[in-house]
C-alpha cells in the first residue's frame, strides 16, 4: 500500500511538472467538446434540387414551390431539359433531381395515377436517404392538398378516405436538439481516449527513457506497478469528466436528469477497462511512436463502432457483437441514458456487469503481459 | 565469502551471442572490475545478475540467491546503476532520492552517512530537475539513488563513461570508501586505466572471459618483453614493423607504439632495421606491461 502511494505521488508530480500536460488535460477536451458538438451535426439541410418540369402546369409549379417552402431544399436549376437536369447531378451541382412528366396535371385532374421521378445522389448515404424521405413527405402533403381540392369537382363525393396522419413526439429530446444528444456521448469518448493514450504513452516513455529498468530492480511488485499507474490516470479521467460535464452544462445546457453519482461510478469501472487497454498497448510497443499507432488503431475502431455517430442497432450483427468489449460503446450509452433519460442503475445494469467482467479481465491480461525482465 | 557466483552462463539475443560460458566469483567486500570493449557482453552479464534477464544456460547466484528463482530476494539487496542515466528527469534531485529510498522502504536520513560524501556535492542543486544536471552530477545522483537503501552489492555498469577525468577520479575514491563500509562492488568499464583501481578484474571479450586475476597478477602474467617505440612517423613505422618477421605484435598505444618481439631479437637489431628502412631518430626502450598490453595480447591469442 505504501509503495502504491509513493508511485501515485511520483506520477502526479510528473503530471504537474509537465508543462504541456495541464492544457492537454483541461483545455483540449473542452475545445474538442465544443467543436465536435457544434460541427458534427447529423441534420441534413440545404439539399440542392434540380427540377426538370416537362408539364409546365399550375400543379407542377405548386409542387416546385412546396419543395422550396421547406428549409430542406434549395433550387439549383429549373428546366425542361432532362439532360441538363441529369448533368447537375453529375457535376455535384444538385443532390437530387425531380422529374415531372408531361401530362402530370391532366392525369391528376382526371383522377388517374401519375408518377414523378426522383433521382438522388446517394454517395453520402445519410444525406441521400434523408433527401428521399423529405421529398416523399413533401409530395405526400401536396397530394393530400390536391385530393381535397380535386375530388369535389370531379367525383362529387369524397372518394379518398382521409389519410392517416402520424404526429410525432420526441421523448427525452423534445426539440431534437442535436447537441443535447451529442455532448454526453462525445464527452464519454474524450475521457476514454485521453486516459487510454496517456496510460499507453506513459509506460512506454518509462521504457524509452530507461527508468523502467531502474524500477525493475527495486522490490516493487508487478501489481503495485500496475495499480500505481492505474490510479493516477483514473483520477485524471474523473477530473476530466467533471470539467467536461460542467462545460456541457454551461455551454450547451445539456439536461442532467439522472444521478451524477451513477455517471461517475460507471466512469470508474469503465476507466479501469480503458486504462487496461492502454497498458496492453504499452506492453506491445517499444517506442512512443509505436504506441501512438497502436492506440490510433484501437481509437478509430472504438469510436466509429461506439454508437456515437451511427446507432449500434443498425450495425450488422457481427459488428454489434464487436461493440460488447468496446468500453466507449458502453460509456456513450450510459451517458446518454442517465443524463438525457434519467435512467437509474436498474436500466443500465447490463453495462455495469459487462464492464465489471471486462475490466478485471483486461487488467489481469495486462499484469500477465507486463514483464519485469526484458526479452 | 563468495557474494556473486556465475557458473557457465550463456545468453543469446536471437542469433547474436552475447555471453558464451562465463564463470566467475566475486568475494565479499571487493571491488571487482569487468573490463572489456563495447559489445563484449558486460551489460548483459549485469542484467542477468540484477535479475533483469534470465540466462539461456548455466546458473548464477547473488548473495546465495539464484538469479532466476529468488529474484525477489535479490532485488531487495542490490543497488544497480545502469549504463544509461535512468532516473526521472522531470523530478528534482531530492525527489528522485526520496522516491528510491521510499520504494525500498527506507528514508534518506537512515542511510545518509553512506551517500554523504557524494550527495553533499550535488546538494546545492537538490531542487533542480535531474534532467538539467551536468553529466558528472547526474552520475553522482545515480550513485546516490543506487546506494540510498544500503545495498550489500553495488552493480555499476560503465559508471564513468562520458564523465570528465576529475569526476572519474572522485568517483573511484568514492568506491574505495564504500568498500570500507563492506559493500561489494561489481563495476564495468571500457577504460583500461581504471582496471588498476579494482581489487580483481576480469577481462571480457566477445562474450568470453580472457583472464581473471588481480591487476598485478594480470600484468605479471605478461612474460614477454615489451618495447615502446617512439617516432614522429607513427603510421609508416607501424607498417614497417608489421612487415618484420621477428615482430610478434605491434600496436599504437597513445603517442608510442608497443611492440612484443619474438625471441632472439634485440633493440639494437630493430633500431638498425628501422634506420635502413629510412626512419632515423627512433627511440626504443624496454617498458613494463600495462593491463591494456595484456588485453591486446590475450585478444590476439
Amino acid at each position: 500500500m505504501r509503495i502504491i502511494l509513493i508511485l501515485i505521488w511520483k506520477e502526479l508530480l510528473q503530471v504537474v511538472r509537465n508543462r504541456a500536460m495541464i492544457p492537454i488535460l483541461t483545455v483540449i477536451p473542452i475545445v474538442q467538446l465544443i467543436l465536435l458538438s457544434f460541427a458534427a451535426t447529423n441534420e441534413v439541410k440545404k439539399i440542392g434540387l434540380a427540377v426538370c418540369d416537362n408539364d409546365h402546369s399550375t400543379f407542377s409549379r405548386r409542387l416546385r414551390e412546396q419543395f422550396l417552402s421547406s428549409d430542406y431544399f434549395v433550387l439549383k436549376l429549373y428546366t425542361d431539359d432532362e439532360k441538363a437536369a441529369a448533368a447537375t447531378l453529375e457535376d455535384d451541382q444538385a443532390d437530387a433531381v425531380l422529374a415531372i412528366p408531361p401530362g402530370f396535371e391532366r392525369q391528376l385532374l382526371r383522377g388517374q395515377a401519375s408518377s414523378l421521378q426522383l433521382q438522388v445522389n446517394a454517395i453520402n448515404g445519410v444525406k441521400g436517404g434523408l433527401a428521399g424521405a423529405y421529398a416523399g413527405s413533401v409530395i405526400q402533403s401536396l397530394r393530400r392538398d390536391l385530393s381535397l381540392e380535386i375530388v369535389p369537382v370531379v367525383r362529387q363525393k369524397p372518394a379518398v378516405a382521409a389519410p392517416i396522419s402520424v404526429s410525432y413526439r420526441h421523448w427525452y429530446n423534445p426539440e431534437l436538439e442535436y447537441q443535447t444528444f451529442m455532448v454526453p456521448g462525445i464527452l464519454g469518448v474524450l475521457v476514454t481516449i485521453l486516459t487510454m493514450m496517456l496510460t499507453a504513452m506513459n509506460i512506454v516513455r518509462e521504457r524509452e527513457i530507461g527508468t523502467i529498468e531502474q524500477l525493475n530492480v527495486t522490490p516493487i511488485r508487478k501489481y503495485q506497478f500496475i495499480i500505481g499507474k492505474l490510479l493516477p490516470f483514473l483520477f485524471i479521467g474523473l477530473f476530466d469528466l467533471a470539467i467536461g460535464l460542467t462545460a456541457g452544462k454551461l455551454i450547451f445546457d445539456i439536461p442532467m436528469l439522472g444521478s451524477l453519482w451513477l455517471v461517475f461510478a460507471f466512469c470508474v469501472i469503465n476507466l479501469i477497462a480503458t486504462l487496461a487497454v492502454g497498458m496492453l498497448i504499452s506492453t506491445a510497443a517499444e517506442t512512443q511512436q509505436q504506441a501512438m499507432f497502436i492506440s490510433w488503431f484501437f481509437m478509430m475502431i472504438f469510436i466509429l463502432m461506439s454508437g456515437l455517430f451511427t446507432p449500434i442497432d443498425s450495425m450488422p450483427l457481427w459488428a454489434q457483437y464487436l461493440t460488447i468489449p468496446n468500453p466507449i460503446a458502453h460509456f456513450v450509452d450510459v451517458m446518454r441514458k442517465v443524463l438525457l433519460k434519467g435512467s437509474g442503475f436498474e436500466d443500465i445494469k447490463d453495462h455495469f456487469y459487462t464492464m465489471l467482467v471486462l475490466g478485471p479481465l483486461l487488467i489481469t491480461l495486462a499484469i500477465w503481459r507486463y514483464r519485469k525482465t526484458i526479452a | 565469502m563468495t557474494t556473486i557466483d556465475v557458473r557457465d552462463v550463456y545468453k543469446n539475443y536471437g542469433k547474436t551471442r552475447a555471453l558464451e560460458g562465463i564463470s566467475l566469483r566475486v568475494e565479499e567486500g571487493e571491488i571487482f572490475g569487468l573490463i572489456g570493449p563495447d559489445g563484449a557482453g558486460k551489460t548483459t552479464l549485469f542484467r542477468i545478475l540484477t535479475t533483469l534477464l534470465t540466462p539461456d544456460k548455466g546458473s548464477a547466484t547473488v548473495l546465495g540467491y539464484d538469479v532466476v528463482k529468488d529474484f525477489k530476494a535479490i532485488r531487495k539487496l542490490v543497488g544497480y546503476m545502469p549504463g544509461r542515466f535512468s532516473l526521472y528527469q522531470d523530478l528534482t534531485v531530492l525527489e528522485n532520492l526520496q522516491f528510491f529510498a521510499q520504494v525500498f522502504g527506507s528514508t534518506i536520513e537512515e542511510n545518509y552517512y553512506l551517500i554523504k560524501d557524494i550527495y553533499q556535492q550535488i546538494e546545492p542543486f537538490k531542487h533542480r530537475r535531474a534532467g538539467q544536471l551536468s553529466g558528472g552530477m547526474k552520475q553522482k545522483l545515480a550513485l546516490s539513488c543506487a546506494l540510498i537503501h544500503k545495498p550489500r552489492i553495488l552493480f555499476l555498469d560503465e559508471p564513468t563513461t562520458g564523465v570528465d577525468a576529475v569526476s572519474r577520479k572522485e568517483f573511484w575514491d568514492m568506491l574505495h570508501r564504500l568498500r570500507k563500509e563492506g559493500i561489494t562492488i561489481l563495476v564495468s568499464t571500457p577504460y583500461m586505466d581504471e582496471a588498476g583501481k579494482c581489487d580483481r578484474i576480469a577481462l571480457i571479450q566477445k562474450g568470453r572471459l580472457l583472464a581473471i586475476d588481480t591487476p598485478a597478477g594480470i600484468v605479471n602474467a605478461f612474460e614477454k618483453p615489451l618495447w615502446a617505440v617512439q617516432t614522429d612517423q607513427m603510421h609508416l613505422v607501424l607498417q614497417a614493423l608489421r612487415r618484420h618477421a621477428n615482430v610478434a605484435s605491434v600496436f599504437p598505444f597513445g603517442d608510442v607504439l608497443h611492440l612484443t618481439p619474438k625471441s632472439d631479437f634485440t633493440t639494437g637489431e630493430l633500431s638498425n632495421y628501422l634506420l635502413n628502412s629510412g626512419f632515423p631518430g627512433v627511440d626504443i626502450s624496454l617498458i613494463p606491461a600495462t593491463i591494456e598490453d595484456c588485453f591486446m595480447e590475450l585478444m590476439a591469442e
